[in-house]
C-alpha cells in the first residue's frame, strides 16, 4: 500500500507490514500459549528531513515499533529498509553500521543516564566505540557538541546527579546526536519533565533538526505535543496503526473516531470548555486477548456488527491524498 | 473565614532540615477552599505543592520536615493543634487522599474489596459484612463491571485506571469533606485521564464535597477548577478565580506558563519557553525568586532583592509581583467587575 511513497526520491526509512509477537508461555513444560501481538502489521515511511509521530497509548506499541526498527527486538515478519539497507536481515557488522546512524533520545532523563559515568564518559562512550577517536578527539567533539545543545563544556566531568531534569535531558540528546545520526528516534523525550523544560527540549530538538539536517520518529502518549513538532502522524491503537495523515489534515480532519477521541481530550488551556467530555470509554484492551474484528469496537461510539466481526482494512479514505484510515465507519 | 468556607490554611510554612541544609519547602502560604468547590494548586515540580497537601494531612515526615508556623482550620477546628489520635479521626471521616501512583498507594497483599473495607470499618465502627457490603457498592458508584466480582481481585489483576477508580472508591467510602487528589490522573493514559476526572466530578456533585486538586497540568485545571493557586518555590504567586486567571493571567510566571503549554491550532515554528530552570529549595536566588527567569522584572534591582508579598491587586486577585499593577481608575475597576462577576 505504500507503493507510491517508495518511488519517491529521498526515502529514509520504511517499514513495511512489520509485526513482532511476544510468545506468551505457560505450565511446567513452557508450552506456548499464545502470542501478544504487540506490533501487528505496521507499515509507514519517513523521507530525509522529515518527522513521524508514531501516537498511542500505553500497550499500543509504539516503543515496541520503534524497537524492532532498530534491530533491538527481533521482528516476527515485516521488512525494515533504512537507506537502501533491509536492517532486519542485516549482519553484525552491517547493524553497527546502521546503529551510527539511527540513535535514541530516552523518555526518562534519571534512569537513562549512567550515575557512575561522566558527562563526558557518557556523551562520549559512541565516539570511542564507533569511530575508535582519541582521547583528545572525543574531548573536543563532546565539548562542541554540549555547547550546541546549551550546556557548559565544563560539564564534562560532572555526574548526572548534579543536573536538572531539564539539563539531563539536554545530556541524552548530545549522547544521540555526537555521532552525528541521519534518524533520530526520541522516545517521549519530554513527557517526564516540567512544563517550562518541556518547551525548551522541542525549541532545541526543531532547532537541531535544522542544524544537522536530522530525520525525526517522535512517540508521543498523546496528541497535544505532536502537532507543533511533526509532519506526518500515525495513530496506533493496539498493535496497529489505524489512522496516519499529514499533521495539518490530521488535527484538521480526523477520520477514525480513537483519533477524535485523543484529540477530544487534549486540555485546553481555557476555562471555555468545561465539563464532560470523554469521547472513550473503556478501557485499552489486552493485547493477548483482543477483541475481535475492529479492535477498538468495544470503546467505539460508531460501532456495527460489521465492526465486531471484521477487521477494517487501512486504506485511503477522505479528500486528501495519503490519508489512511482503518474504520468501517468513516 | 466566612461560613462557606471548608478548610483555609494559613501562612503555612514547612521547613525540612536536611544533611546538606534547610530546605524551606512552603514559605507563608494562604489560601481557602469553598464548600462543594475545586481548589486547584498547581506548580512545577519542587515548588511545594505536595508538601502543602501533606501537611493538611499531617502526614510530612518529621524529621526531616516539620510544620514550622500557620494554621489549617478545617471548619472550627486547627488541625496542627490536634493529637495524633484527633487526626487519625479527621483522617478518612473529613479529608481523605488519592495519590498519584494507584500501584504503590493500594498494598498488594489483600483484595481491593477488603482494603475499602477496612477503610470503612475502621472509620465508621461498621460490622464485617456491612462493610464489605458498602466497599461493592463504592465500587459500583465509581463505574466499577461486575463489582461484587472484582472486590476479590488484587490489585496487580487491575488495570492503571480501575486501580486509580479504586482508589477513589476507598477515600470517598466514608463520605469525607474533603478529598485531597495529589495528580490523581498524572500516571494514566490520556483517554483514562478524562474518565477519571469525570468521575470525580459526578462524586463531588452527589456528595457535595470539596476537592483539592493538586496538579501540573494546566489544562486539567482550566477545565475543571473553580479556584487556582498558583505555586512557584515555596510559595504562591497568583491565586484567583480559575476563569480570570487563564483570561488574563497576572503574574509573569503564569502568564509564560500559559504559553508554553502546546496549543492546537498553534501556528508557529517555536513554542514560547520559560528560560533557566525550576530552582533548588536548598539554593533559592534572593528577591522574587522568579527573577532570574523573569521577562518583566529580571534586571530590576527590587525583584533582585525584596520579595514581592503576595497582594490583592484586583478584586479576589492576589500576586505576588512588583510589577502587577492595580487599576488605575474607577472605570477600568467597573469594565473588570462586571466582566468576571454576575
Amino acid at each position: 500500500m505504500n507503493r507510491s511513497i517508495d518511488n519517491n526520491n529521498g526515502l529514509l526509512l520504511n517499514v513495511e507490514d512489520l509485526k513482532t509477537y511476544f510468545t506468551v508461555k505457560k505450565g511446567l513444560l513452557r508450552r506456548t500459549a499464545g502470542y501478544i501481538k504487540a506490533v501487528d502489521g505496521v507499515s509507514f515511511s519517513i523521507r530525509k528531513g522529515q518527522t513521524l509521530g508514531l501516537v498511542g497509548e500505553s500497550g499500543c506499541g509504539k516503543t515496541t515499533a520503534a524497537r524492532t526498527i532498530i534491530h533491538l527486538i527481533p521482528a516476527t515478519s515485516g521488512s525494515v529498509t533504512f537507506g537502501g539497507l533491509d536492517v532486519l536481515e542485516a549482519d553484525k557488522k552491517q547493524l553497527r553500521a546502521i546503529r551510527r546512524k539511527i540513535t535514541i533520545i530516552f523518555q526518562d532523563p534519571y534512569s537513562s543516564l549512567n550515575p557512575r559515568m561522566t558527562v563526558g564518559d557518557i556523551v562520549g562512550e559512541a565516539l570511542r566505540i564507533h569511530k575508535k577517536l582519541g582521547r583528545s578527539e572525543v574531548v573536543a567533539q563532546v565539548g562542541e557538541i554540549l555547547e550546541r545543545v546549551g550546556l557548559s563544556p565544563e560539564c564534562i566531568n560532572r555526574y548526572p546527579h548534579e543536573f536538572s531534569g531539564g539539563q539531563r535531558q539536554r545530556i541524552g540528546v548530545a549522547r544521540a546526536l555526537v555521532l552525528k545520526p541521519e534518524l533520530v528516534i526520541c522516545d517521549e523525550p519530554v513527557s517526564a519533565l516540567d512544563v517550562s523544560i518541556q518547551s525548551q527540549i522541542l525549541n532545541l530538538l526543531k532547532d537541531l533538526q535544522d542544524d544537522f539536517g536530522l530525520t525525526f520518529l517522535f512517540i508521543a502518549h498523546d496528541l497535544a505535543v505532536v502537532e507543533f513538532f511533526c509532519d506526518i502522524i500515525a495513530v496506533m491503537y493496539l498493535g496497529r496503526i489505524v489512522e496516519r495523515a499529514d499533521a495539518r489534515e490530521l488535527y484538521g480532519n480526523p477520520l477514525h473516531p480513537y483519533t477524535r477521541a485523543l484529540i477530544s481530550v487534549i486540555p485546553k488551556v481555557s476555562t471555555a470548555r468545561r465539563g464532560r467530555k470523554t469521547a472513550a470509554g473503556g478501557e485499552v484492551p489486552s493485547a493477548l486477548n483482543p477483541p475481535s474484528g475492529c479492535p477498538f469496537h468495544p470503546r467505539c461510539p460508531l460501532a456495527e456488527d460489521i465492526c465486531r466481526q471484521r477487521m477494517p482494512a487501512f486504506e485511503q479514505k477522505g479528500p486528501q491524498p495519503g490519508h489512511f484510515v482503518a474504520c468501517w465507519k468513516c | 473565614m466566612n461560613n462557606s468556607t471548608l478548610l483555609a490554611v494559613d501562612d503555612l510554612s514547612v521547613h525540612f532540615f536536611t544533611e546538606d541544609g534547610l530546605a524551606k519547602a512552603v514559605q507563608g502560604v494562604s489560601f481557602a477552599i469553598e464548600k462543594g468547590k475545586t481548589f486547584a494548586l498547581v506548580g512545577e515540580s519542587g515548588c511545594g505543592k505536595s508538601v502543602t497537601a501533606l501537611s493538611i494531612m499531617r502526614l510530612v515526615p518529621d524529621p526531616p520536615g516539620k510544620i514550622v508556623s500557620g494554621k489549617i482550620m478545617l471548619e472550627e477546628k486547627n488541625l496542627l493543634r490536634l493529637s495524633e489520635k484527633q487526626m487519625r479521626h479527621v483522617r478518612g471521616n473529613q479529608i481523605a487522599m488519592i495519590f498519584q501512583e494507584p500501584m504503590t498507594s493500594l498494598n498488594p497483599v489483600f483484595t481491593v474489596g477488603e482494603q475499602i473495607a477496612e477503610a470503612i470499618k475502621l472509620h465508621q465502627k461498621k460490622d464485617s459484612e456491612r462493610a464489605w457490603a458498602d466497599a461493592v457498592e463504592m465500587l459500583k458508584r465509581v463505574g466499577i463491571g461486575d463489582a461484587e466480582g472484582r472486590a476479590c481481585e488484587y490489585p496487580h489483576q487491575m488495570s492503571g485506571g480501575m486501580r486509580q477508580r479504586v482508589m477513589i472508591a476507598m477515600s470517598v467510602s466514608c463520605q469525607p469533606d474533603l478529598i485531597i487528589a495529589d495528580e490523581p490522573t498524572t500516571a494514566l493514559d490520556v483517554t483514562i485521564q478524562a474518565q477519571i476526572l469525570d468521575l470525580l466530578d459526578e462524586l463531588q456533585q452527589q456528595n457535595g464535597m470539596s476537592i483539592l486538586l493538586i496538579t501540573h497540568d494546566l489544562g486539567v485545571v482550566a477545565e475543571r477548577a473553580d479556584d487556582v493557586a498558583v505555586m512557584y518555590a515555596s510559595r504562591i504567586a497568583e491565586k484567583a478565580e480559575a476563569k480570570p486567571l487563564f483570561e488574563e493571567p497576572l503574574h509573569p510566571y503564569t502568564q509564560g506558563l500559559l504559553k508554553s503549554v502546546p496549543q492546537l491550532g498553534f501556528e508557529g515554528e517555536r513554542l514560547a519557553t520559560i528560560p533557566g530552570t525550576v530552582p533548588d529549595p536548598l539554593h533559592f536566588p534572593s528577591g522574587c525568586k522568579f527573577h532570574p527567569r523573569c521577562p518583566v522584572g529580571g534586571q530590576d534591582k527590587r525583584c533582585r532583592t525584596v520579595e514581592p508579598e503576595l497582594r490583592e491587586v484586583r478584586p479576589g486577585r492576589h500576586v505576588a509581583c512588583w510589577y502587577a499593577t492595580d487599576y488605575q481608575t474607577q472605570q477600568e475597576r467597573n469594565e473588570y467587575e462586571s466582566k468576571y462577576r454576575q
